[in-house]
């Protein structure tokens, strides 16, 4: 199973990033292989549906788990669509994030936080 | 004859200056501030007919997609998503281009009208009034705007334009002969009053300037016409009975003094107008 966690840099020891549709990177942790794999997120230049775009892009990437600070309202509506799980984290670096997750420490995320809520967050 | 009114910054009097041009002339008022139209607050038309305005949103029949996602593929604006569950659609944010339509290999995509808001048609005495009204929490004022604008006929038109120099101001001022830029006399003012006339020159409509609340001879909006050598069609002043008749919801054209005043500015851009059309 692959596990996506927003992220401000392209590292594992980088910072999760409190935004899904505005964060700068996607890590992607493979549970099969123990590998890394890091992307830019296409939301991030989206003039409009940032989420939806982020969403859109870790569908495709198959992805099964999404962690995240929160969610706004059509990110969460994509990627339960697209039968994602979504569970939120206070922080921390990615690596400590997936172990949280792996040990069963992490909440699911079932509301959406505000709309746009990462406009001009850099 | 198409003029229109717009500011840069907001507040600044486009809807005082084209309601009481409009009336001092006897010209069709639009209203494109579609966002907030209050222009027939003054005006006070007799509503006589009132239209939907919808853009063409794609219903996707689920028993034929193949969920192939081309649609959220070509989809510019992020309004479609493909999933495991089918495609996801966020109406707020279609555009209603019609690539999905398009590209849909089974045709599984009719198009259908969404309602964004509406167009009112009305009369105040001697001149026509329609205004556009965006629904609230709709995001997307250009296609009110344009249908506003095919409402235009061959009489001389004043069209009030929302504040800034965004789409809704392209939209509105597109195709115009003439534009009046109305400012204040204060930096604020200056400073949006640059960024409007920047957008006119590039859309090469010519144009003037109007100062509101002018309270002395040589503000920095005439050193600044001056200097670019910019058109100064005229100055309202800062006067209470202005500030008065306005919160009344009076037109300035009710007093004799400001009616004269608003027909010379007519006067003046119709003259304007013929200079500009035999350059």
């Amino acid at each position: 199973m692959k596990i996506c966690v927003s992220s401000l840099n392209k590292e594992k020891n980088a910072k999760m990033d409190q935004h899904f549709g505005r964060c700068p990177y996607f890590s992607i942790f493979d549970t099969e292989t123990n590998a890394f794999e890091f992307l830019e997120n296409a939301g991030v230049t989206a003039n409009q549906g940032a989420g939806i775009a982020a969403g859109q892009q870790v569908i495709d990437e198959k992805v099964g788990v999404v962690i995240t600070g929160s969610l706004g309202p059509n990110a969460m509506r994509v990627l339960h669509g697209g039968n994602i799980e979504t569970y939120t984290c206070q922080g921390g670096s990615i690596e400590e994030v997936i172990n949280l997750f792996q040990e069963g420490k992490l909440e699911r995320l079932e509301s959406a936080g505000p709309a746009h809520s990462g406009m001009g967050h850099k | 004859m198409k003029i229109a009114v717009l500011s840069g910054k907001g507040g600044t009097g486009k809807t005082t200056v084209s309601t009481n041009l409009a009336k001092a002339m006897g010209w069709q008022y639009i209203d494109c501030d579609v966002e907030e139209p209050n222009g027939f607050i003054f005006l006070n038309p007799k509503i006589i007919e009132t239209r939907e305005v919808t853009i063409p949103v794609p219903i996707i029949d689920e028993e034929k997609c193949i969920n192939c996602n081309k649609c959220a593929q070509i989809c510019q604006f992020n309004a479609l998503a493909g999933t495991n569950t089918g495609i996801i659609f966020f109406e707020k944010l279609c555009h209603g281009c019609g690539a999905c339509t398009l590209v849909c290999p089974v045709d599984a995509i009719k198009e259908e009208g969404r309602v964004i808001g509406k167009i009112d048609i009305g009369k105040s005495e001697n001149i026509s009034c329609i205004r556009g009204l965006l629904d609230v929490g709709e995001p997307m004022a250009p296609p009110i705007i344009k249908e506003l604008k095919k409402l235009i006929d061959e009489k001389p038109t004043v069209i009030d334009c929302s504040p800034g120099s965004s789409c809704s101001v392209v939209a509105a001022i597109e195709g115009t002969d003439y534009a009046v830029l109305v400012t204040e006399p204060t930096e604020f003012g200056l400073h949006d009053l640059k960024i409007a006339v920047e957008l006119v020159k590039t859309m090469k409509i010519p144009f003037g300037i109007i100062i509101n609340r002018a309270d002395e001879e040589n503000d920095l909006i005439v050193r600044y016409c001056k200097e670019e050598e910019i058109n100064l069609l005229g100055r309202i002043p800062f006067d209470r009975k202005v500030a008065v008749l306005y919160s009344n919801g009076k037109l300035l054209v009710e007093d004799k003094a400001y009616r004269k005043e608003f027909e010379e500015l007519g006067r003046k851009i119709l003259g304007v107008k013929a200079c500009n059309s035999l350059l």
